[in-house]
């Protein structure tokens, strides 16, 4: 700070942190987190990856906060955690759905599966899985599980689609290392492996 | 050349990770006694902080304090361009202005909103022109609006009449603040038949990686433990420390994985923001998460710099580009920028050798996004302007549009640049004639303009470059008794898998089975090696040079523990099968387990306790020190390399435009990268098909927005500077190399990240001007309400050459 600056040198611009606030308090709304004071968390039960899992939950708390940080299933991401890119799939009764984007108390009579969820309980690899790994379809690998997440989502409503029908299911996951082509790639090759 | 490794495709060790989400980024580690920390950061986009009140939030309880600019400049922050880890100087939206450590992340953000700052505001300013005018606000502090190397802030201004002329599309008559040239530019535009002159923007860009730049920090036996993220594990952790104020030896950054590196994760520098939960943490004597949002990232992460530019280009009438001329000014945002500009030049005299070129460019700041290094400096900003100039000159002179690219083709032997530099090698010609085959360039030109109702068809043919290599670098390998190979790799894992292919390098050495090797990666305290900075195309060319080194080393002292222990001449010898054997009699040899041992008694040298190369970088010296004695070991210090290695691309596209809806699909696509040897190729097929769909956001959809009365910015979410998705790229994207060897890399490779970019923003734009009947926008991105206004005559509400706003 510079001490030499007197009030009667400048316009004076208090400017209080509620609207700083405004900028940092983003995260704060999107995790659905109330503020000291509020609603209290509930212990609520949700089906995830076959198990049921007890789970302290808050009343505005998404799925993916709940996933993350309460259960530690790290593998889905937050890339932007309002809706954007998808990262953060999760199938909700097969459906793909963004975890950023549904509260965790609506889950409670969802069957919810994470990227953890899909190996075998022998450790082979779900066929998306081997087919990306086969492909090189990540690259940075941020989004790769919202990707794997889609394309399961996808071949369990058609087992058998065109490529340009894979691009358009999994058209709400971004990737900005750009790897649409070697997804889609993976997404083909995981159709023979069935 | 066989090789066993190089040109092979292979599974990285952390591709199953990735698909499975084991592998861990920055923000999913916790330590216990985790504390998390948020940042209150500035509301306004040029301020200057006055007093911060934070008492009421300290005495809340779960809050353990809070960092500012005071506590990590303690003698005044540096008067420098540049991101800093706090200020208390802010020049945009969002910089850092404290942090804060609570027992969770809802009480750390109800104690900032109880922190009372109070900030003198300062005039702002968005658009570079706006601010060299006689008048205009200017962005840094000292109100100067430009950085001067070695002589610090200053002002640099115009009269008004000036901007307004350049504004009006003429050349700019001001002294610009660099200039270089090359040739006689008055004889080459005498000598030219076809000149085409205009003014052009670019707009800049925010990085927009998908891994928000988390960090988490903790401090255990004097020793600093850093998870962050970066694209540069040693080269990055190497510039840390001293931003962060802990000597080298006692730094361990770790990072696994990164979301996305695209050149502002290279270098510490370019993410200070690492040093707030281990400054933090130092304070307060707890772990310390530093989660980063994503509207925090599109601060932090930064953007690619906006140009406002004129440019001239002549033609002889034999197609030869006899003159170019250049004058660039380049936003350089709120904390400084790059030498983007310069850069832009010396790619069109790579890419089409000139006769006459002359640069001329001036920098200046803006209280928007810090501007630095993203994919393809310069070079990828150019590359849609120029392509359809070539586009007209070809139409204008009766040569075929592929003829002038030709023509105007850098070969071996051509040299380039303001120092005139050779490139190491070369094939451009044969690139062009590889993508336009396997594109059937011939072939389409029937189909250029073709009219299917409201949709016409468009054809493009562009070219990419980007200097693909440095020098100078360490590599360290080291063996066990058990006879495996271990590969220190301090080349950070971005998503390239370089990591991986560059240790190839080594493995191809000693003639390695992959499944003998292992990659120390990670984790710096694995005893890593010195790399470059991962930025510029390089990780290929410098890494298997380094990797090839240390493993060459090896060889040899393989060779000369055998010959000693077991006669002969070390030249006597060579290494198949994991043996070191005589040539002439393989049966008398060590296996790599017994050589290794034998290097294990004998010590010295060969275990990295004596005669290690005395230009070794001080990282690798910690990093061999502390190996020393423990393992039979290969070091190798890297002399530099003469001329460019250059990386270059070509694509060509055809489009399907509709003249309704501005809209186009992009029905085909091919590129082709000239980039050496290819050590991976499904890694070189990620980079290419990576950097089309950059090049293609870079050509229609990507912009910086700001509210021009406050200085907010808009653009900080994906759909606000729209990255492409699956729909806006092609269903599928040819791709192929041309795979002759480089000279300068032992592997003959060289690097192809950001010209896989920039050749395909040439081509679409191309693509889009053929589609519209030559109709130069000289602009990037062209939007579809920018074509539909064109079509319609509509005049664009929209500044000339206006920047961080719409058509800029």
């Amino acid at each position: 700070m510079n001490p030499k600056v007197t009030r009667r040198r400048f316009i004076k611009g208090v400017v209080a942190s509620g609207a700083a606030a405004t900028t940092t308090g983003m995260w704060y709304a999107a995790n659905g987190q109330d503020r000291p004071g509020g609603a209290v968390e509930r212990l609520i039960r949700i089906n995830v990856n076959g198990q049921m899992r007890s789970v302290d939950v808050a009343p505005q708390e998404t799925l993916a906060y709940t996933l993350r940080y309460k259960l530690g299933l790290t593998g889905t991401k937050l890339g932007c955690n309002r809706g954007e890119c998808g990262a953060c799939t999760v199938l909700v009764d097969d459906v793909a759905t963004y975890a950023c984007s549904v509260l965790t108390h609506s889950m409670k009579n969802a069957r919810i599966e994470t990227v953890e969820g899909l190996e075998s309980p022998n450790g082979d690899l779900h066929p998306v899985q081997q087919a990306f790994v086969e492909e090189l379809s990540p690259q940075c690998g941020y989004c790769t599980p919202g990707q794997v997440m889609a394309a399961v989502a996808l071949l369990r409503e058609n087992p058998n689609p065109t490529r340009e029908e894979a691009r358009h299911a999994m058209s709400g996951n971004i990737c900005r290392c750009g790897s649409y082509d070697s997804y889609l790639d993976g997404v083909m090759r995981a159709v023979q492996l069935g | 050349m066989a090789y066993m490794h190089i040109g092979k495709d292979f599974v990285p060790p952390d591709v199953p990770g990735k698909v499975t989400g084991r592998i861990k980024y920055a923000e999913d580690y916790t330590r216990e006694g985790m504390v998390y920390s948020r940042l209150l950061t500035s509301p306004i986009p040029h301020a200057r902080v006055l007093d911060i009140d934070a008492s009421e939030a300290l005495a809340m309880d779960g809050v353990f304090g809070i960092l500012t600019a005071d506590d990590v400049y303690p003698d005044g922050e540096p008067q420098s361009t540049g991101l800093k880890i706090l200020t208390n100087e802010p020049t945009l939206v969002g910089e850092p202005i404290l942090a804060l450590a609570a027992i969770d992340e809802k009480t750390a953000e109800t104690a900032i909103s109880r922190i009372n700052v109070t900030f003198e505001r300062l005039p702002f300013v968005l658009d570079p022109l706006d601010s060299l005018a006689e008048g205009g606000a200017n962005a840094y502090p000292g109100d100067q609006n430009t950085f001067v190397f070695r002589q610090g802030f200053a002002t640099e201004k115009w009269t008004e009449d000036q901007v307004a002329s350049f504004r009006a599309g003429n050349e700019p008559t001001a002294e610009p603040q660099q200039t270089w040239s090359l040739g006689d530019l008055e004889a080459g535009f005498a000598a030219s038949d076809f000149v085409y002159e205009t003014t052009f923007t670019t707009a800049g860009y925010p990085h927009h990686s998908m891994e928000p730049r988390s960090a988490m920090a903790y401090w255990e036996d004097g020793k600093l433990y850093l998870h962050g993220t970066s694209q540069s594990l040693t080269a990055l952790a190497d510039g840390m420390a001293p931003i962060i104020g802990v000597p080298k030896k006692d730094i361990v950054f770790i990072n696994a994985a990164t979301g996305g590196g695209f050149g502002q994760r290279a270098r510490a520098n370019s993410i200070p923001s690492m040093a707030i939960p281990a400054k933090l943490s130092q304070k307060i004597n707890r772990p310390v998460m530093m989660r980063i949002t994503r509207e925090e990232e599109f601060t932090i992460g930064g953007a690619r710099q906006g140009f406002q530019g004129w440019i001239k280009v002549g033609f002889k009438p034999d197609g030869v580009m006899s003159a170019c001329d250049l004058y660039i000014i380049s936003d350089n945002g709120g904390k400084g920028g790059g030498g983007d500009a310069s850069s832009a030049a010396d790619c069109i005299d790579v890419l089409y050798q000139p006769d006459a070129l002359r640069f001329r460019g001036t920098s200046i700041g803006s209280n928007t996004a810090h501007r630095g290094a993203q994919r393809g400096p310069g070079q990828n900003q150019i590359a849609p302007i120029i392509a359809p100039i070539l586009d007209k000159a070809a139409d204008a002179l009766g040569i075929s549009r592929l003829e002038i690219r030709k023509i105007n083709a850098p070969r071996n032997g051509d040299v380039a640049g303001p120092r005139q530099t050779p490139f190491t090698s070369a094939y451009v010609p044969e690139s062009l004639d590889m993508a336009t085959q396997q594109f059937d360039w011939e072939g389409r030109q029937a189909r250029r303009r073709q009219r299917n109702g409201s949709k016409v068809i468009g054809l493009g043919l562009g070219q990419g470059y980007h200097n693909a290599g440095r020098s100078g670098m360490d590599g360290i390998v080291t063996m066990g008794t058990d006879g495996r190979l271990k590969i220190h790799n301090g080349a950070g894992n971005l998503g390239t898998y370089s990591y991986a292919s560059t240790s190839r390098a080594a493995a191809e050495v000693l003639k390695m089975p992959w499944e003998n090797c292992d990659i120390l990666n990670v984790r710096t305290d694995n005893h890593l090696p010195i790399t470059s900075p991962q930025d510029g195309s390089n990780s290929i060319f410098t890494n298997t040079r380094t990797m090839f080194g240390a493993a060459t080393d090896m060889l040899n002292k393989m060779k000369e523990i055998a010959a000693t222990d077991l006669g002969g001449d070390p030249a006597d010898y060579d290494v198949s099968n994991e043996r070191v054997h005589q040539i002439a009699d393989e049966s008398i040899g060590y296996t790599y387990a017994e050589v290794a041992q034998r290097a294990m008694e004998l010590g010295g040298k060969f275990t990295g306790e004596a005669d290690m190369p005395e230009e070794l970088a001080e990282w690798t010296q910690i990093s061999v020190s502390r190996l020393a004695g423990s393992a039979f070991m290969g070091v190798y210090h890297d002399p530099r390399h003469e001329g460019n290695p250059p990386g270059f691309t070509v694509t060509c596209c055809e489009i399907e435009l509709d003249l309704e809806t501005g809209k186009y699909e992009i029905l085909d696509m091919v590129t082709i990268a000239e980039s050496g040897t290819i050590v991976h190729p499904q890694g070189m097929e990620n980079q290419l098909v990576g950097g089309a769909v950059w090049g293609i956001g870079l050509s229609g959809y990507e912009r910086h927005l700001y509210d021009p009365q406050n200085g907010l910015p808009a653009s900080t979410g994906y759909w606000q500077s729209k990255v492409p998705t699956y729909l806006d790229t092609p269903v599928k994207i040819g791709t192929g190399w041309v795979d002759l060897p480089d000279p300068e890399n032992p592997v003959g490779a060289r690097g192809i990240g950001e010209p896989s970019m920039g050749a395909v923003s040439a081509a679409l734009t191309a693509a889009i001007t053929d589609a519209l009947d030559g109709h130069h926008f000289a602009t990037a991105p062209i939007t579809a309400d920018m074509i539909i206004n064109h079509l319609a005559g509509t005049e664009e509400n929209a500044a000339p050459l206006a920047q961080n706003n719409f058509r800029g």
